[in-house]
């Protein structure tokens, strides 16, 4: 029987929460026994999508960002949603160094960062309906 | 979160924070121009002993930095990388941009 287990959380796009949400979905496949790299590596990956999610998606800190985290055996699935600006050119935002905030010392390797660290990363986005971060890991591999 | 700063002749060590995210990397980066300028520091360190999790933000920070003291002839480096650390510097390509000490 495999283990299958969903949750979703939903909270303000300000910055304090990028800790909250990783150490949410930390402590939800902790149940899964990951190593201690796995955590870190999702912990990273989480900690990427919703910092976009919150400077780039949004101007204002009420606006909602959703993470949904699904674990179906050893397959960890998480979604990061915001429903804000979205992204006109999805190809050249993941380009690493690529940013559009280099005032802010972005180092634009956010999407590297994902893609290094998950199995499968892809992005859905477009300008105006906000931005889906789907990633996927097997973890115990 | 408070940053601790050591400081000699020069040398400035910010000893990072145990998380280094966007909302951390802000205050560190504003203490640590602050305390570049006012004591002239031309070699700068960043010791990670007490850094657990670290993400692109921070890379940010570090470049960032290495940028504004380069320009000064200045020079930047890091110590007390963990193994975690050590991955988001080998990811991000930044053990090629600043000198790391061995432990």
């Amino acid at each position: 029987m495999q283990n299958r287990n969903q949750m979703k959380l939903e909270f303000d796009a300000r910055s304090v929460n990028e800790g909250f949400a990783r150490m949410a979905v930390a402590a939800f496949i902790a149940e899964e026994n990951p190593t201690l790299d796995e955590i870190s590596d999702i912990k990273t990956a989480v900690s990427e999508a919703v910092t976009n999610a919150i400077i780039h998606g949004y101007d204002d800190p009420e606006q909602k960002v959703a993470v949904i985290c699904k674990i179906e055996g050893r397959n960890v699935e998480i979604v990061v949603e915001d429903k804000g600006k979205g992204i006109a050119d999805v190809k050249t935002a993941m380009e690493p160094f690529y940013t559009t905030r280099p005032e802010l010392e972005r180092s634009g390797m956010g999407f590297a960062f994902m893609e290094a660290f998950m199995d499968e990363v892809q992005v859905i986005s477009a300008p105006g309906e906000g931005t889906k971060v789907i990633m996927r890991k097997k973890i115990g591999a | 979160m408070e940053n601790y700063y050591e400081r000699e002749k020069g040398s400035l060590t910010v000893v990072m924070p145990r998380e280094i995210d966007h909302h951390q990397a802000n205050q560190l980066r504003v203490e640590t121009d602050m305390l570049i300028e006012a004591y002239h520091v031309r070699h700068l360190v960043f010791d990670f002993s007490k850094t657990e999790f670290m993400d692109s933000s921070g890379i940010g920070v570090i470049i960032g930095r290495c940028k504004n003291l380069g320009y000064q002839g200045g020079e930047v480096s890091a110590k007390n990388l963990n193994d975690r650390i050590q991955k988001i510097f080998l990811v991000s390509g930044l053990q090629k941009i600043i000198k790391v000490e061995e432990n």
